[in-house]
């Protein structure tokens, strides 16, 4: 669904005043409605809510709102969750200790702006470059991947009970269907086929299944100087391996060129581990996280793939989705890094 | 058809400056971001028109040696493909990896060469 501004500005204050009530007093306004980015599957929002509470008093939140547009299927999550499932998942995470940003309402059929939802808006740095290289981050660089660790202990640890129902998808489902979209293209990548039988040769069981976020990794996380502020991005959460999340962290292409530090371009593997393992996540096991690294190299280079051919199929045309094709060979090396 | 000049590789060069010189500097936000990603494809192009035909042809020969036969480039991956596939070849067959691994640094060398992965090989590291 297109909206424009105007009409999405005077949409919000009314689904705010519906949702957050008294919170925000009679008549709240929009204000600084401004896009932060803009895909077929996301369109990120930051706006101000300014209402006056019934004592006179102005109160003023900054806010967040995250809406699916719905147009077309392309990079469509392939967890089905919706936005409100992802604003469950989001607030279970946070009530049980994860660093994320509260959610303050889902949007309802009578709100007219699709699916979505609003959060409070936090400050902090996203940027994987400069929190690589920023003097500001230095020291946040020598504990983060501990950090990293504990963080996703807690997000493991969120009770299946308190989620949304949420698809299950173990390493067999997962190479099954990035196999299939991969092979689709009819485009020989022989570094991948090579992957993907080792995958399917070396496939372990899971140790247990837990909330798995999906896509936990340098970028989608904000950090402040004193550590991680909010876990951002929970469209592809689900229920899985565990490990899947620690070896996604630690794939070569979230390390932004820091290649010697596999935790994110900013730690080591026994820090996250050791992190992970003091805040209650288990024992981890090497080779599983070895295992989701080589899937998560794999699946990064199927997903620049399906970017590119969005392109070619003329679904969303777009010189930054046709250049992304040519970062397929990226994930080539690193793979054959991996395997040979 | 002889073309005059500019040849292709020149005229390619000459809309990359262009967009470098004057189109970048006076842009911001997300224009100015998918300016540079135009300028980057072009670079892209232009190490392509230098270097694609030997590496096709370095690519082609190797082939040719690990599958005993000769044939057209595309018809000789895809047979390789098919191999792969059927586990008739895999990490442990003599030559592949080494094949797969020159093919992809060829790739790398018209892509990205700034990739780090790509740099530590050319070193001779991983």
């Amino acid at each position: 669904m297109m909206i424009s501004n105007e009409a999405l500005a005077a949409g919000l204050a009314q689904a705010v005043a519906r949702h957050l009530g008294a919170a925000v007093g009679s008549k709240p306004q929009v204000a600084e409605l401004a896009r932060l980015t803009a895909g077929a599957a996301n369109e990120t929002w930051s706006f101000d809510v300014i209402g006056r509470l019934a004592s006179g008093e102005q109160r003023r939140i900054g806010c967040i709102l995250r809406r699916s547009p719905g147009i077309g299927d392309e990079g469509k999550s392939d967890t089905n969750l919706g936005k409100a499932g992802e604003a469950e998942v989001q607030r279970a995470a946070r009530d049980a200790g994860v660093a994320a940003a509260e959610v303050l309402f889902i949007l309802s059929p009578e709100d007219d702006l699709g699916d979505g939802y609003v959060m409070a808006r936090l400050e902090g740095e996203t940027l994987p470059r400069r929190v690589l290289r920023d003097a500001e981050y230095a020291d946040l660089r020598t504990h983060l991947a501990r950090d990293c660790g504990i963080t996703l202990a807690q997000l493991h640890s969120v009770a299946p009970a308190r989620l949304p129902t949420l698809t299950t998808m173990g390493a067999a489902e997962q190479i099954e269907r990035y196999g299939e979209v991969y092979r689709a293209f009819g485009q020989p990548v022989p570094v991948f086929d090579l992957a993907l039988r080792w995958l399917a040769d070396h496939r372990q069981e899971p140790a247990r299944l837990t909330l798995v976020h999906g896509d936990f990794r340098n970028g989608n996380l904000m950090v402040g100087p004193e550590g991680i502020r909010a876990v951002m991005d929970w469209e592809l959460a689900h229920l899985g391996d565990p490990m899947e999340d620690l070896g996604w962290l630690c794939v070569t292409s979230w390390r932004f060129g820091e290649i010697d530090l596999p935790v994110g371009g900013f730690g080591r593997r026994e820090d996250l581990f050791a992190g992970y393992e003091a805040a209650g996540g288990g024992a981890v096991n090497p080779d599983a996280v070895r295992y989701w690294e080589v899937f998560g190299t794999l699946k990064w280079g199927i997903m620049c793939m399906i970017m590119t051919h969005s392109h070619l199929s003329g679904a969303t045309r777009s010189v930054e989705k046709a250049a992304i094709g040519r970062r397929v060979s990226e994930t080539e090396l690193d793979l054959l890094n991996l395997l040979t | 058809m002889a073309t005059d000049r500019p040849t292709v590789p020149e005229l390619v060069q000459a809309v990359r400056e262009f967009l470098e010189a004057e189109v970048q500097p006076s842009l911001d936000g997300s224009v100015a971001f998918h300016t540079r990603v135009a300028v980057n494809v072009l670079k892209i192009v232009e190490r392509e028109l230098a270097e694609g035909p030997a590496l096709a042809a370095a690519e082609k020969s190797r082939l040719v040696a690990l599958l005993g036969h000769d044939g057209d480039l595309d018809v000789l991956a895809e047979e390789l493909i098919e191999a792969i596939r059927a586990g008739r070849m895999d990490v442990q067959t003599p030559g592949l990896t080494e094949h797969l691994r020159s093919t992809v640094m060829a790739k790398l060398a018209i892509d990205n060469p700034r990739y780090q992965s790509y740099q530590r090989a050319l070193q001779g590291g991983r």
